[in-house]
């Protein structure tokens, strides 16, 4: 089964490399359609559904003809392997909880993902490393118009192409960012990023966090409006008016923990290894928080003992289904904690510093 | 749960803060995380706000409520509950109640700009040229005009077979 190779290694958009990735950990651009003559996906039947399905698989089949797509039906699918898509970001833990028939299909690299039968007929994303919103914007435009030879869309002449929540309708674009924030987080200074992104109307969620939780320094940047404005001018605004000014301040407040508290910063990154070299149960909210200390020691060079690479592995497989999809078992909370602790430590001592 | 700041509202936002030995846990009504700089939208609960205090205000209220697309038979009681739409149908069933519910969730702006399908665009024109052009062909022929007839049959056969 494709899911049982997914997890031994993070997608593209984990690897942690491309522009301004000391701070911004992926770009991401989603599209929303639906298809005309069709009902919303809350409202179709189960028959419609499955034709739906249909329609859409054979559609993106015959677009992604030279390209190796996986399709993932997830009705049939296992609780367990449908979290590991939701943890991948491949899909979301509405479509993981969803009914009837839905699915995904992603490249092999997982930087294109189109979930079937999600509150939208479609909702397309692409997704990568660093800063490199032109990149996923030109490359789900480009699946967009492949996908539109075959489909015809509901557009509105007035309204544009239109979505199952009024939210969404227009362009039905959604551009995100995560970002890795712990420097604004130790200095206090976090409030200014809420404050840039509230000026702007852009939404912060958290990262990693279950639901609407914003826990550890990782935040999920993105904007609400999706109508009266281009795509490109949407773009263009998280390129040149919010994602500059974000990145200026987290830069500064890392410098002025050096400058200022020095002693403290590398106690604090420090001791984040020790808590991963020796704990013996751990959580995974826990895991984040000494992860993103130790990533943040590494941009810095002030932490050499490991690698962003094995930072970048962690960050995936501490996650729950991970985890248990790694050890080929479910484990309740307790076993997971000590599973995990255990796969930690014996990362951590496979490379030790030179 | 009630929000931890006001001490009113339901706590709807839940967030962990991990600090170094402890683990602190806040439970924020919508309102107070906003103002705590926490811009959690959980999209349809926003929504339902928008609703309440902007649309159902509105003095024909009553007569929106009373909505129905013919097409997915989704109300608009029903849409005002969910926050989603049945069909495509329901943007113009719905139009008047949407319009300023739309308006206040993308600044003001109801018009779109940017990418539209090429075939769409294309398939459409083509089918209200045919439409013209099937009506001038009947009437040409009503009126007994088979030259303007055979141009007209030339022009729709072009089309058709593009
Ligand atoms: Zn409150
Ligand atoms: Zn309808």
């Amino acid at each position: 089964m494709i899911l049982d190779e997914l997890t031994t290694h993070p997608g593209e958009w984990l690897r942690g490399t491309g522009p301004m990735s000391d701070v911004v950990i992926s770009s991401r651009v989603r599209l929303a359609r639906n298809i005309r003559t069709y009902p919303f996906v809350s409202k179709a039947d189960p028959e419609t559904r499955d034709e739906l399905c249909e329609l859409l698989r054979a559609s993106i089949k015959s677009a992604s003809k030279d390209r190796e797509w996986s399709y993932v039906d997830l009705s049939p699918l296992d609780e367990l392997d449908r979290q590991v898509l939701v943890e991948r970001h491949l899909i979301s833990r509405q479509h993981a909880d969803g009914d009837g028939c839905r699915g995904v299909a992603f490249s092999p690299t997982e930087t294109v993902a189109l979930m079937v039968n999600e509150e939208d007929h479609l909702r397309m994303q692409s997704i990568r490393s660093g800063l490199r919103l032109d990149e996923v914007w030109q490359e789900i435009n480009g699946i967009d118009d492949l996908l539109e030879d075959r489909l015809e869309y509901a557009f509105h002449p007035r309204y544009g192409y239109l979505t199952a929540c009024p939210t969404n309708v227009g362009t039905g674009i959604r551009v995100s960012v995560m970002l890795h924030l712990p420097g604004l987080k130790l200095t206090n200074e976090i409030e200014r990023v809420f404050r840039a992104a509230r000026e702007l109307r852009l939404a912060v969620r958290g990262l990693f966090g279950e639901g609407t939780e914003a826990s550890g320094d990782f935040f999920q940047v993105s904007n609400q409006c999706t109508l009266g404005r281009s795509e490109e001018d949407i773009v263009n605004e998280f390129k040149t008016q919010v994602l500059p000014r974000v990145i200026e301040y987290e830069r500064q407040a890392r410098q002025a923990l050096i400058r200022d508290r020095a002693l403290v910063l590398d106690d604090k990154i420090w001791r984040s290894y020790g808590m991963l070299r020796n704990a013996r149960t751990i959580s995974s909210e826990e895991t984040l928080a000494h992860l993103s200390l130790l990533r943040l020691g590494i941009h810095l060079e002030r932490m050499n003992a490991v690698d962003l690479q094995t930072i970048n592995e962690l960050f995936l497989m501490t996650q729950p289904a991970h985890l248990q999809k790694m050890l080929g078992h479910r484990l309740t909370g307790e076993q997971r904690s000590a599973a995990r602790a255990e796969f930690i430590r014996k990362r951590l001592s496979d490379r030790r510093p030179a | 749960m009630n929000c931890q700041r006001c001490k009113k509202a339901i706590a709807t936002v839940h967030l962990t803060d991990i600090t170094k030995h402890e683990k602190r846990e806040k439970h924020l009504c919508e309102r107070c995380a906003q103002e705590e700089g926490v811009t959690i939208k959980p999209q349809h609960v926003h929504y339902n706000e928008l609703f309440t205090h902007f649309v159902m205000a509105q003095p024909s209220a009553h007569e929106l409520a009373q909505l129905t697309c013919p097409e997915c038979q989704t109300s608009f009681v029903e849409f005002r509950n969910t926050g989603l739409l049945g069909c495509p149908n329901d943007y113009d069933v719905f139009e008047r109640a949407l319009l300023p519910l739309i308006e206040r969730a993308h600044e003001g702006q109801s018009r779109h700009v940017g990418k539209s399908p090429r075939r769409l665009g294309h398939k459409r024109d083509f089918q209200d040229d045919l439409i013209r052009l099937r009506r001038h062909l009947a009437r040409a022929i009503e009126d007994e005009d088979y030259e303007a007839a055979a141009r007209l049959r030339d022009e729709i056969n072009a089309i058709e077979t593009k």
